[in-house]
Formats: C-alpha cells, structure tokens, sequence
C-alpha cells in the first residue's frame, strides 16, 4: 500500500484510452464500474476535445457482481460495434474489473464481430499511464501487422507516438512533420494521432521510425524493428541540439542533404547570445516531467540556456537507467519518484531559482515562491494554448526560450531590485513587474464604514471575487447615502448588482 | 413516512418516468471528498483503493490543488493483493504514517473504493481497530464512496451516515439542518432561523469535528440537500424526527423550507413571514432580473447529483423554464415528493441512465439549455447546444435567499455568453 496524495500518471487504462482517443475508427470497451467515467473530462475539459473519447464502459454495479457481469460486458461491446461501426476494436478490464476476473478478450473474441479485437492486458496495480499507452500501441501494431511481407519502395519513415493527452503532441507533430518533409524525406504512417488501423497495417513499409515519445512509442517501434528490420530513430527533437542531431540523424539514413534554409526560422541561439541573455548565466534550475522531457530540457537548460542544472528528476521509473545516466552528467542525484511530498523537498533543498517541471511542480513551486514553467506532463487546461506551441524542432526551441525566459525577472528588473531592497514595490518578494507585479502592499481602504459582523461576512466571500465584492458594496453605499456598511448592506448591494 | 410533519401533497398530474438501467456517466461517491475535506476543516479523507480512485479525485478537484490537501489515496498494489502483504498491518502503517505528518487531524474517514469492497477489506471494522488504539487523539470512521455502490452525491450521504453513530445522544429539544453547506449560507440560516425564534439550531456535518451535534428524541431535522437518504434513515433510527419540506433551493423552496423548519417548533408562519420578508423580497427581485432572461427556455437534465428536481422546479416556477427531460441518478419518493407535487404536470423524468440513449433524446430534443456533467458538456457544446456543467451546482453556494439570484445567474450565463459571443 502506498500513500498517495496526488499522482503524476492515471492508471494504465488511462493510458490505452490515450491511444484510442487519438485514433480514428478504433472503439475501447472498458468493463468499468460507473465512477471511473471521470476520465472522459481529462479529454473533453483539460484537452478540450469536442468529441466523446471513444470509449464504452460497462458501469457494472455492486448489485451486478453476484450475477452476471460476464453478460453485461458482452452486450457493451454488441451494443458498442452496433452503436459506433468501429474498424478495429479494444477491450480490456480497469482495476476493479481486473479483480473480478471476466476475461473481456475471451468475451469479446466469442461474439465473433467482423473487425480485429484486441485484448489488452493493463495490470493496475502494478502499472500506470505511459505503460499503458506504451502496450496499448503496442497491441495495436502487433494485430495489425501480424504476418506481414512488407515490399519496400523509395526510403519513408513512420513517426510513432504522439496520443491525445500529451503534452505539446499536437504541435510538434505539425512542427517535425513539416521539418521532415523540408528534407525531401517522405511520411508513411503517422501513428497512433489520427491512425485508422489499416494504417497501422502499413507500417512495416517505412524504413525507419521516428520515436517521438519513447515512453509510448519505445515498445512497439522495438517490436518494429526487431520484425521487420526497421531502423529506430531515437533522439527526442527537443531543443536546438538535439534537433540538428536529429537531423543529421535522419539525413544519413535517408541520404538526402539537408537544405541551407532550414534554420531559416530559427532564433532561439541569437536569442541565447544576444546581450540581456547575459542574466540567465549560472540560473539555478530545477527540472523535473516525464524522462524524456525532463532529459530533454536539462540539456536545454544547460547547453542553450546556460543555466546551472541542481535537480533533475522523473516519474518515469521504467526509463530510470537514462534518467540517472544524464543526471550523472550534471553531477546532480537522480530523483526517480512519484511521492509528490518528496519532490517537494528536493525542491525546497535544491533553492533552484527556476522550476521546469508538470502542473505538480508549478504548485510546488508557487508555495515556495520560485518561478516554473509547465515542460512535461501531467499538465492542466492552459497547457493546451489556442495558439501552436510545440517543444520540437527550431520552432520548439523558439518557443523554449521564451517559456523558460518567461517567468523569470528581466536582466534590469532584476539589478533594479537588487539596488532598492527596501523599496515598497520593488522589493525581493515582487513578483516580476510583466506578470502583474502587484503583490506589492497597497494602501489600506479608505471607507472605515463597515461593520464589525458586514466585515467578518465579506471575508466569507471567495478571496478572488471579494474585491469586486467590497467595492460594489461601498459604491452602492455610497450611492444610497449608508454610512454604516452592515451584513444587510452587503446583500443589499449584492442584489443590486446580481447580474 | 415516520417523522413527516408537512402533509403530502398529492401530485396532480404524475410526472411520466423513464427508468433505465443502462451505461452510466457520472462520477462515483468518492468525489464527495471534494467538498466535504473543505466543510469540516479538521477531517482527513483517506481513500482505499486503486490509482484510479486517486486520479478521479484529483480530476475531479480540477484546479483546487492545495499545498498538502486533506485527502490522499491509500492505493493498492500488487503484493497487497497477492497476500505478500498484509492488508490490516499495510493499512495500519499508512494511517501512522499519515497521522505523524498530520497531528492536527481530529477526525480520519477510511473511504471504500471498488477495489476495497471487491476483495472484502473490512474498512469499518480497522477503522474501529484504529479508533480504539488512537485512545481519543482522533477519531477514525469508515465509509464506502465506491462506484459500485454509490453514485456522486450518494458519498456525502456514505459519510454522514457513518458519522452519525457516533454523535452524542441527547435528548434535548433542538433543530438539526443535515447536509454540507457552504459556511456563508449556513450563518445567513443561521441568523435567520435565530430572527424566527428558533435559538438551538446545529448543523451537521459541523466545521469541525468536535462541534458535532448531539442526536436524540428532541431532535427534529431537516435536509439541506436532498441525496441524504440514508442519513435521514440513519438519524431517524437515533429517535430525531424528519421534518418533511422541499429543498432551499430559490425564493420559493428556500420560504417553504423555513416555514417547514419552524412549524415543527410551532411557530406560526407570520413569525417565519415577517423574518425573512427582507432577504425574501431581496431575492425575489434579484431572481426576476435573470428570470427574464431564462423564461420560455427549455432545460434538459442529465442525471447527476441528485439535486436535479428540486433544481428543475426552481427553474420552472421561478424562472419561467420549460422542463424537457429531468434527469435524475434516483428518485427517493418520500424525500422529494414535496418537490415533486411542485412539478409542472406531466413532467417527464428519467431515474437511472443509458447515456447513448439519453444523449440521443437530448440531441433530438435540442434544448436551449442541458446540464450535465463534465465529460459530457464540450460535446454537447460542439453539437451546438448550450451547456451547464452540473457539479459546479454541488460546489457553489446556492441556496437559500440570498444565493437565489446567483443560482439563477448558473444557468444563464452560459446563454448569456452565447448571446455576447460573436465566433
Ligand atoms: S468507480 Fe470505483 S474504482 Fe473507480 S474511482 Fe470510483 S471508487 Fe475508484
């Protein structure tokens, strides 16, 4: 048993949902009790996706379990394949299903549908999310290419991993897909983001993989390989450097040279050298995500942004090995955990001056008061932005370098406030002034008129709307001619202005 | 219907029901510990379960992540269940664990989960195994918030049903208002039931643990919020009588719950009158400002919280709105047939849910508004149909007079954003 207060991975169902979600024709049957539905808002709410996850789940109740469940998961997935038409179609048990053992691929493979049917087999009490994802996408391009012969024609590659839910997967698959073809280098299957499962059954064709995110794609594109012969293209495109290798990577492989132009949009290393880039030197970061991105931006933080690396960290145990290995390179200890309250205290020994980290840390670090910047997943509505934001190829490290700029002061700012250390607003506790510095202290109110019992009430009111709050009350105050604000003003006044 | 005060109306024309049994998309009991770790400030929620449970908290709380919240996940693992460890001495070491970091915490609920009710883990007997070697430091109750027995709401009702024996009995003449209510609301009733006469009034769940009411034969109680049937039971069996009303949810249920309250003490609806005449009025007129703006609108309910009928009959009769389907998880007849006779005739319910199904209808329906949970509302919305997402109806302060308008304002914003919004 482990105590738990907030976890960076859901289980691994959650993680094959992410698979499905991202593909397109292809239906999960989840035999779920009704509570674990919740996980359709990660999609709908946090991603802001406009469709349903595609995923049917039995909801069977206590009263259930002492009579059929077996039945119950059988007319979901009937229901389900009449209901949808899927293509192909996934079927698997949560956790408490798994306990219940009802044998959903067994169930499911005896109702004969006409479409591929794959069971999964997510142990919950031992896995989570990425794994999920992982061996989701791995079951997948195993139906799927199961016996193939491929015939290979002009050089292709596969770009493997990118699911509903990642962090930035959407953007830098736009971002490394038009990078990859500014090389001459064609595109065979995309997968699993928008996949339908005959194109899975394509995927012996390319040359190569791109393994975008090892942590979902590392299994099947091992599989891949190792079946058929393909080569595993391995470098995370994430940052300046690691792009170019990923090029140079890419271009031995296909032997295409790579065209003069193709950093033509790329700023973020005159950014690095530009003069008021000089403050950055020697900042103190602390990064933390899953391992890919967190091996990733500690390399960006040294290399391309010069800070000092004084923690690094993953919640990803199964790529523990690399974690520790880049750690080592940084002469900082490795942190490979998922106890929020021990991350916490890395943080707080390490006094790292920036976070790079998941939604997690921007909380941790917003107690502790250090700047952070959101770089892995778990991450939160915002997360997502309207606008493309990928961490990928030279428009990644664009965007890289205002997001780990960002937070912190300005090279000015920050002398400035180093020089009046006593002054009221620009004082070491000043949040910087481009993010609403105004946690400086203000003048106290000037209306003295309220009430002992109306002012106890206001601080009843949610602290963020509670300024409104005050304000239309001495307004309206004001306006009626009551000098003394009581409880029966206040509700007064917020009759007034309901609306 | 032992403990009803109020004759039952009877229903004019019935409201036609659909019952289904099938999918379900709603959230499980669990998520009660959302709001109920808030209200009482020295409980500690601790789940029982899997992973999954875990992040359907944490989901479920959105942004609400606090420092060290007052909840955590004992989650299950592999050796637990291959008895390579054992259950008690596991769980026995997390709640040591737990209660060292936490010394402050007067009040522990061991939470069930799907997982803990399907291998059999006796939560109620460790959590009495616990409470007697804690020696009084805290105390330490279970309850089961698991999908497979209870339905979102349904976890409050879990909890204070567990927390019901162990209140002290009394028999003492006094008003219990049962159901978790936002602190605001609860001082605006309690000023108000002091303006009607009625001095000894205690709420539970109370803020703190031990501000717990005493339960007896003087105790008359009503509910706050109407998914409390197990509690009513719970505290019935303890010799408190039920005070029958509609729920105060808008100016009308909020009049008739007080007339309610103070009626089983006897007092004379003038008294209740005069006392809430202000607030009354206040409300009314603030409710009619927004009313304009929902009237001939119609309205479809998923089935949620529970909280769906007396939420439709608000916006039925004091908002002018049509009522196309109202969707319910259960349909408790005693609890709400007050409500229920407040209902436009020939309503149409829907007790339990298909939710293929049930979105089919909606869609055919095409209501100007739907309230529905969260994994639903951005598809809805991508059909083109107005949405209210029906938690934030359990997480806000809605009821009584002065958090009527602010109810009616849930509902018409989202139609108020459609208007304004030119994309
Ligand atoms: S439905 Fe059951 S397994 Fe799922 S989160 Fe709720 S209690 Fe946990």
């Amino acid at each position: 048993m482990q105590l738990t207060l907030w976890t960076y991975e859901g289980p691994p169902h959650v993680g094959a949902m992410r698979i499905a979600t991202a593909m397109r024709g292809v239906h999960y049957v989840l035999h779920a009790p009704q509570g674990d539905t919740y996980a359709d808002l990660l999609f709908t709410m946090i991603e802001r996706r406009d469709r349903r996850p595609p995923v049917t789940y039995t909801t069977f109740q206590a009263r259930d379990l002492g009579a059929d469940t077996a039945t119950l998961f059988k007319n979901a997935v009937r229901e389900a394949y009449d209901r949808f038409r899927p293509e192909a179609m996934i079927v698997g048990a949560s956790c408490t299903a798994e306990l219940i053992q009802d044998d959903p691929g067994g169930l499911a493979e005896s109702l004969g549908l006409p479409i591929p049917v794959i069971a999964l087999e997510l142990p919950a009490y031992q896995r989570k999310e990425n794994w999920g994802a992982a061996e989701t996408l791995y079951r997948l391009v195993r139906a799927a290419t199961l016996g193939a012969k491929p015939q290979r024609g002009a050089f292709s590659v596969n770009i493997l991993g990118p699911t509903a839910l990642g962090f930035r997967h959407r953007d830098d698959l736009a971002e490394i897909t038009a990078l990859i073809r500014a090389l001459g280098i064609s595109i065979n299957v995309i997968a699993p983001w928008n996949a339908r499962f005959a194109d899975l059954q394509r995927l012996p064709l390319a040359h190569a993989n791109i393994v975008l995110y090892p942590e979902i794609a590392g299994t099947a594109a091992a599989y891949l390989a190792r079946t058929f012969g393909q080569k595993t293209i391995s470098t995370v495109p994430i940052g300046l450097n690691a792009t170019r290798e990923f090029i140079a990577e890419l271009t031995t492989l296909a032997d295409v040279a790579c065209p003069d132009d193709i950093e033509a949009d790329q700023r973020s290393s005159w950014y690095t050298r530009s003069v008021d880039s000089t403050y950055l030197t020697g900042k103190r970061a602390f990064i933390f995500g899953d391992a890919s991105h967190a091996i990733a931006l500690a390399r960006v933080a040294a290399e391309e942004m010069g800070f000092t690396v004084v923690g690094l960290g993953t919640y990803s145990r199964e790529f523990g090995r690399e974690l520790r290995e880049a750690a080592a390179q940084y002469g900082v200890t490795p942190l490979i955990s998922d106890d929020y309250l021990e991350i916490e205290a890395a943080i707080g020994a390490a006094v790292p001056e920036i976070v790079l980290g998941t939604q997690m840390e921007r909380h941790i670090a917003k107690r502790l008061g250090i700047p952070c910047a959101v770089i892995s997943a778990p991450m939160h509505v915002q997360d997502f932005p309207a606008r493309r934001a990928p961490v990928m190829g030279f428009e990644g490290s664009n965007v890289l370098f205002d997001t780990l700029t960002h937070p912190l002061m300005m090279g000015l700012e920050e002398h400035l406030i180093g020089m009046f250390r006593e002054d009221f607003e620009f004082h070491a506790d000043a949040a910087p002034s481009h993010l609403g510095g105004d946690v400086a202290v203000r003048p106290e109110t000037l209306v003295s008129g309220w009430d002992q019992a109306a002012e106890a009430e206001l601080k009843k009111i949610p602290f963020f709307v509670r300024g409104k709050a005050r304000r239309n009350t001495e307004s309206f105050a004001a306006e009626h001619g009551v000098s003394l604000i009581t409880i029966e003003t206040l509700y007064d006044a917020k009759a007034h202005f309901a609306r | 219907m032992d403990g009803c005060v109020a004759p039952i109306m009877p229903a004019v024309a019935a409201p036609a029901i659909i019952r289904e049994r099938g999918q379900r998309e709603v959230f499980c009991g669990l998520t009660g510990i959302v709001w109920l770790h808030r209200r009482i400030q020295d409980a500690f929620f601790l789940v029982v379960g899997s992973r999954t449970c875990a992040h359907l908290i944490q989901s479920a709380a959105g942004v609400m992540i606090f420092a060290e919240p007052r909840f955590a996940t004992a989650i299950i693992e592999e050796r637990d269940l291959a008895g390579r460890a054992d259950l008690d001495d596991e769980l026995d070491r997390v709640v040591g664990q737990l209660l060292a970091r936490r010394p402050e915490i007067k009040l522990l609920f061991l939470v069930g989960s799907c997982p803990s009710e399907v291998i059999k883990f006796d939560l109620s007997r460790a959590a009495a195994r616990l409470d007697s070697r804690a020696n009084g430091a805290v105390r330490i109750l279970a309850y089961s918030g698991s999908g497979i027995e209870t339905t979102f709401t349904e976890g409050e009702d879990a909890c204070l049903t567990a927390l019901v024996p162990s209140l002290v009995a009394s028999d003492q003449a006094q008003l219990v208002v049962v159901g978790a209510l936002a602190d605001a609301v609860e001082d605006q009733f309690q000023r108000l039931f002091a303006a009607i006469g009625l001095d000894r009034v205690a709420f539970l769940p109370a803020r703190r643990a031990s501000a717990m009411p005493p339960i007896g034969r003087g105790t008359k109680f009503i509910l706050a919020q109407p998914f409390l049937a197990a509690t009513a039971r719970a505290l019935q069996e303890r010799g408190a009588e039920r005070i029958d009303a509609p729920f105060p949810l808008g100016i009308e249920g909020s009049t008739l719950w007080f007339e309610a309250a103070a009626a089983a003490f006897g007092i004379a609806p003038a008294i209740v009158a005069h006392a809430i005449a202000g607030p009354a009025k206040r409300g009314r007129d603030a409710v009619a400002k927004i009313a304009a703006e929902l009237a001939g609108k119609s309205v479809f309910f998923f089935p949620d919280s529970q909280l769906e009928i007396p939420l439709a009959r608000f916006l039925a009769r004091e908002c002018g709105m049509h009522l196309t389907e109202v969707g319910t998880p259960f349909l408790h007849r005693d609890l709400m047939a007050r409500e229920l006779s407040l209902l436009p005739p020939a309503t149409q319910l829907a007790e339990g849910q298909d939710v293929e199904r049930q979105l089919d209808r909606c869609e055919a329906a095409r209501p100007d508004l739907v309230v529905c949970g969260l994994g639903l509302a951005n598809p809805l919305e991508a059909m083109g149909l107005a949405t209210k997402w029906s938690i934030e109806l359990v997480f806000t302060p809605t009821q009584g007079f002065e958090q009527a308008a602010d109810l009616a304002n849930l509902f018409a914003r989202p139609l108020a954003r459609r208007a304004r919004v030119k994309v």
